[in-house]
C-alpha cells in the first residue's frame, strides 16, 4: 500500500544536471517500467527513489511522507539489483534473513517469512545452498525472495533480467508477472532497457529520455498514441519509420505530400492553419501494406530478413529519409529487387511536427 | 601470431623456469637446514646433509686396543669393540696411519713378536700375544666402516628442553611469540576499520588521508627508531613489550590499510548498498558483510606482518632487549650462537630451523586463504 510522488525532482553532479523536472504520480498497486536509452538516467531515477543518490532538488515523497532525506531502510522499500547483490558468504536462507535479522525480528517471524517467499519462489530445495552452487536464474530469485521477505511496500527491480540468457529471461518474466498478481496492493517500479519486458510488465510506462521524462502512458497508449518521435521510434521493433512531407490538406483527415513523391492520408486532424507545414509521417513497418492506389513510398526491395512469422522488407533509401522498413505477415523471399508501392491505413498513419505528435496539441 | 592455440611462447618459459629456480632457491636450503639439524657434530663435519639420508662410508678416527688381559691357554689375549653402533659395518681396517685400509674384515694380521690383531665385520677385535701385554704400547686400529642413515633428536633437546644451556632458544621462541601474536592482530584490527572508513564511507578530506598513508608508505623506519624510543622513555613505556607491540603496529599500519583499502574498495558496490536497503549500519556492514568477505585480505596481510615481525631483529633490539637478557627473541639469541657456538654447526643449524618452522607452518597453514576467492556467486 503505498502511493508515490515525485514533483519536479531533478538530480545533478555538480553543474551537470542528468535529470530535472521529473513529475510523476504512482499509485498502489502499479507496476511502473522506468525504459529508455542507455544513459537516460533510468537507474539514477531508481537508485534516488530507492535512497542511494541523493535528490538535488523537488520532493519525493511516499504516502505522503517527504523522503528526500530518509534513508534507504526507512522508506519501506526492498531493492532487486541486476547483479543481484547476493552476499556470497551467506547461504540463502541467511541472504533472505539478513534484512529480517537486522531489523531484529524474532526467529519465529524469520522463519515464516523465509519458508513463505521460499514457497511462492520455489526455493526450498536450495536453503541451505551458497549463492555459488546456484544457477544464474536461482540466483535472481534468491534476490526476489530477500525483498518479498521484508514485505516492503515498494518493490523496485535494477534491470532484474539483463543477466539472463533469452529462455530463462521469458521464464522469469512470467514469474514476475504472476509474483505481481498475487501481491495486488504492491506497487512495483522496474527498470529496463528491453522495450518487450516493458509492453508485458507494466501497467505504465515511463519513458525516459534526454534528462527528463518523454511519456507516461499504458503500453498499448504509448503505441499507439505516441506524444513524440522518440517515443514512436523507441517504442515497437523495428523503429517507427519516419518520412519528411508538408500539409497539403487539413480537416478531420490531414493530406501530406512528401518529400520522396509519395502521398499519405492520416486521420490526425489538423487546423487550416496547418496548410503548408513541414511534419514528419510516422508509419510503423507492420503498418505498411502493398496497394494498388496512391502511395506513401514506393521503393526497390534492397534486404529481406525472413523471420518465419513475418518478413523484414528493407527498401533502397530515398533522399533525405531514414531506411525504410516494412514487417510482412509469412515469409516472402521472392520480393528482393522488386519495387514495390507501399500504403496505409489513415488511422495508423502518425503526425509530427518539429518532433512532436500532432494528436497532443 | 604469439598467442595461437598451441604454442607456447617464450615469456611461458622463461616464467616456468624461473619459477623452477625460485623453489629450488627456497627449497635446497630449507631441506638443507631441516636435515642438517637431526645429525650430530661428527656427521656434519664428514659429510654434506645430502648424503644423510643414504648409507656412508667413512673412516674412523684411530682407535687404541685397550681392555683387560685374559689368559687363554698360554696367550694373552685382550677382546674389544671399535665402536659401539652395531649396525655399522667394517669394511676394511689397518694399523699404521699410512696403510689405514691393508686389511680385510676377519684377516688375522702378525704384528712384531708373535703379537696377533684380528678385527671382525663387526667391528670386535682380538689381540693375542704370547707374553703379557702390560706396560708395552699397545697398536692402534684405524677402520673403515659403512653406516647406515642416522638420525638424532638430541640438537633439538639439548637447544629446546635442556634447562641448564644458557644458549637455549626456549625462553628466546616465546618472547618471540609475545611480541610477533599481538604485533600481527593490533594491526589488523586498527586497519580493517580504517580501510572500511576510507573505502566505503563518504567524509570531507577521505582522498587527503588516503594520499597521506600513501606517503607513509615510504617513510624508512630507521627514520623513525630513536625519536620513537625517546618518545616511550618520557611517557614511562620503556623499553618492554607493550613498545615493541606499539612500534611493529605502527610500521605495519600504513601498508595494512592500504592493502585493506584497495581490497575493499573493489568488494561490488552492489553488495553494499543492498546491505544499506536491507537497513544494516555501517557498522553492521563491517561486521557482517565486508569482513567476512575480506578474510583473504586479512589472511594475506597477516601472513605479511606475522613474517616480517617474526623475523625482525632491528625493533626488536631498540624497543625490546635491555640489558638483563630476559627478552630476547630468537633473532637475537640466534646472532649470540653465531658469536658463542661458531664453529657447532649442529647447533646453529637446528636454531635457525626452529626459528624458521613456525613461519613455514604459518604460510602452509594459510596459503588456501590467499589463493580461494570468496566472492565466487554473489554478482554475475
Amino acid at each position: 500500500m503505498a502511493e508515490l510522488k515525485l514533483k519536479n525532482v531533478e538530480k545533478a553532479y555538480g553543474e551537470v544536471k542528468v535529470l530535472s523536472n521529473i513529475n510523476l504520480d504512482i499509485k498502489t498497486g502499479e507496476l511502473i517500467v522506468f525504459v529508455g536509452p542507455s544513459g537516460c538516467g533510468k537507474s539514477t531515477l531508481l537508485r534516488m527513489i530507492a535512497g542511494l543518490e541523493k535528490i538535488t532538488g523537488g520532493d519525493f515523497s511516499i504516502d505522503g511522507a517527504r523522503m528526500n532525506e530518509v534513508p534507504p531502510a526507512q522508506r519501506g522499500i526492498a531493492m532487486v539489483f541486476q547483479s543481484y547483490a547476493l552476499y556470497p558468504h551467506m547461504t540463502v536462507r541467511d541472504n533472505m534473513s539478513f534484512a529480517l535479522k537486522i531489523a531484529k525480528k524474532s526467529q519465529a517471524e524469520i522463519d515464516a517469512a523465509v519458508a513463505k517467499a521460499a514457497k511462492i519462489l520455489q526455493l526450498e530445495p536450495y536453503l541451505d545452498r551458497l549463492p555459488k552452487a546456484l544457477s544464474g536464474g536461482q540466483r535472481q530469485r534468491v534476490a526476489i525472495g530477500r525483498s518479498i521477505v521484508r514485505d516492503p511496500k515498494v518493490y523496485l527491480f535494477d534491470e532484474p533480467l539483463s543477466n539472463l540468457d533469452a529462455a530463462l529471461r521469458v521464464a522469469t518474466r512470467l514469474e514476475i508477472a504472476q509474483l505481481k498478481e498475487s501481491m495486488p496492493n504492491s506497487t512495483m517500479i522496474y527498470v529496463t532497457h528491453d522495450q518487450v519486458e516493458a509492453m508485458t510488465l507494466a501497467s505504465r510506462i515511463v519513458v525516459l529520455a534526454g534528462g527528463g521524462i518523454s511519456q507516461v502512458g499504458t503500453p498499448l497508449e504509448l503505441y499507439e498514441r505516441p506524444r513524440n518521435e522518440f517515443v514512436a521510434q523507441f517504442i515497437g521493433s523495428p523503429a517507427m519509420n519516419l518520412m519528411a512531407g508538408e500539409v497539403i490538406g487539413t480537416g478531420a483527415q490531414t493530406r501530406v505530400r512528401l518529400a520522396n513523391g509519395g502521398e499519405a492520408v492520416s486521420n490526425v486532424p489538423t487546423l487550416a492553419a496547418d496548410q503548408g507545414l513541414k511534419v514528419n509521417i510516422g508509419v510503423r513497418p507492420e503498418d505498411l501494406v502493398a496497394t494498388s492506389g496512391p502511395a506513401i513510398f514506393t521503393g526497390a526491395v534492397e534486404i529481406t530478413e525472413a523471420l518465419g512469422e513475418v518478413t523484414l522488407l528493407y527498401f533502397k533509401r530515398a533522399g533525405a529519409d531514414a531506411q525504410v522498413v516494412a514487417k510482412l505477415p509469412g515469409i516472402h523471399t521472392d520480393v528482393r529487387h522488386k519495387t514495390v508501392a507501399l500504403g496505409a491505413d489513415p488511422a495508423k498513419v502518425h503526425l509530427f511536427a518539429q518532433g512532436q505528435s500532432l494528436l497532443y496539441r | 601470431m604469439d598467442n595461437i592455440v598451441g604454442k607456447k611462447s617464450g615469456l611461458t618459459w622463461a616464467v616456468h623456469i624461473s619459477m623452477a629456480v625460485l623453489v629450488a632457491l627456497w627449497l635446497f636450503p630449507t631441506l638443507g637446514l631441516f636435515v642438517s639439524s637431526f645429525r650430530t657434530a661428527d656427521q656434519i663435519s664428514s659429510s654434506g646433509w645430502w648424503s644423510a639420508l643414504s648409507t656412508q662410508e667413512r673412516q674412523v678416527p684411530a682407535i687404541r686396543v685397550g681392555g683387560d688381559e685374559v689368559e687363554v691357554d698360554g696367550r694373552f689375549v685382550i677382546e674389544g669393540r671399535l665402536f659401539s653402533a652395531t649396525d655399522a659395518t667394517l669394511s676394511a681396517w689397518g694399523t699404521t696411519s699410512t696403510a689405514p685400509e691393508a686389511n680385510a674384515p676377519g684377516d688375522v694380521v702378525e704384528l712384531n713378536d708373535g703379537v696377533t690383531l684380528t678385527v671382525a665385520e663387526d667391528g670386535a677385535y682380538v689381540l693375542s700375544s704370547p707374553v703379557t701385554t702390560e706396560g708395552t704400547r699397545l697398536p692402534r686400529i684405524f677402520s673403515t666402516a659403512t653406516t647406515p642413515p642416522e638420525f638424532t633428536l638430541e640438537n633439538y633437546r639439548a637447544i629446546l628442553f635442556e634447562p641448564s644451556n644458557t644458549d637455549g632458544m626456549s625462553r628466546a621462541f616465546f618472547n618471540t611469540l609475545t611480541v610477533t601474536i599481538p604485533a600481527t592482530i593490533i594491526p589488523i584490527l586498527v586497519a580493517a576499520f580504517a580501510a572500511y572508513a576510507l573505502a566505503w564511507m563518504d567524509f570531507p578530506g577521505r582522498a587527503l588521508l588516503i594520499a597521506a598513508i600513501v606517503g607513509l608508505l615510504v617513510v624508512p623506519l630507521q627514520l623513525a627508531l630513536i625519536p620513537l624510543l625517546k618518545l616511550h622513555n618520557d611517557i614511562g613505556i620503556g623499553k618492554g613489550y607493550l613498545g615493541t607491540w606499539l612500534a611493529h603496529t605502527g610500521f605495519g599500519l600504513p601498508l595494512a590499510i592500504y592493502l585493506l583499502r584497495n581490497y575493499m574498495v573493489g568488494l561490488p558496490r552492489d553488495i553494499i548498498e543492498c546491505a544499506k536497503v536491507d537497513g544494516a549500519s555501517d557498522f553492521q556492514i563491517f561486521t557482517r558483510i565486508i569482513l567476512p568477505l575480506s578474510f583473504p585480505a586479512l589472511a594475506s596481510f597477516a601472513i605479511f606482518q606475522f613474517l616480517w615481525t617474526w623475523n625482525d631483529l632491528l625493533v626488536s633490539l631498540v624497543f625490546l632487549i635491555d640489558s638483563t637478557g630476559q627478552t630476547t627473541v630468537m633473532t637475537k639469541q640466534i646472532v649470540e650462537l653465531l658469536g658463542t657456538r661458531g664453529g657447532n654447526w649442529e647447533i646453529l643449524a637446528t636454531a635457525a630451523f626452529i626459528s624458521i618452522a613456525v613461519p613455514l607452518l604459518v604460510f602452509f597453514a594459510m596459503q588456501k586463504y590467499l589463493v580461494r576467492g570468496l566472492l565466487a556467486g554473489s554478482v554475475k
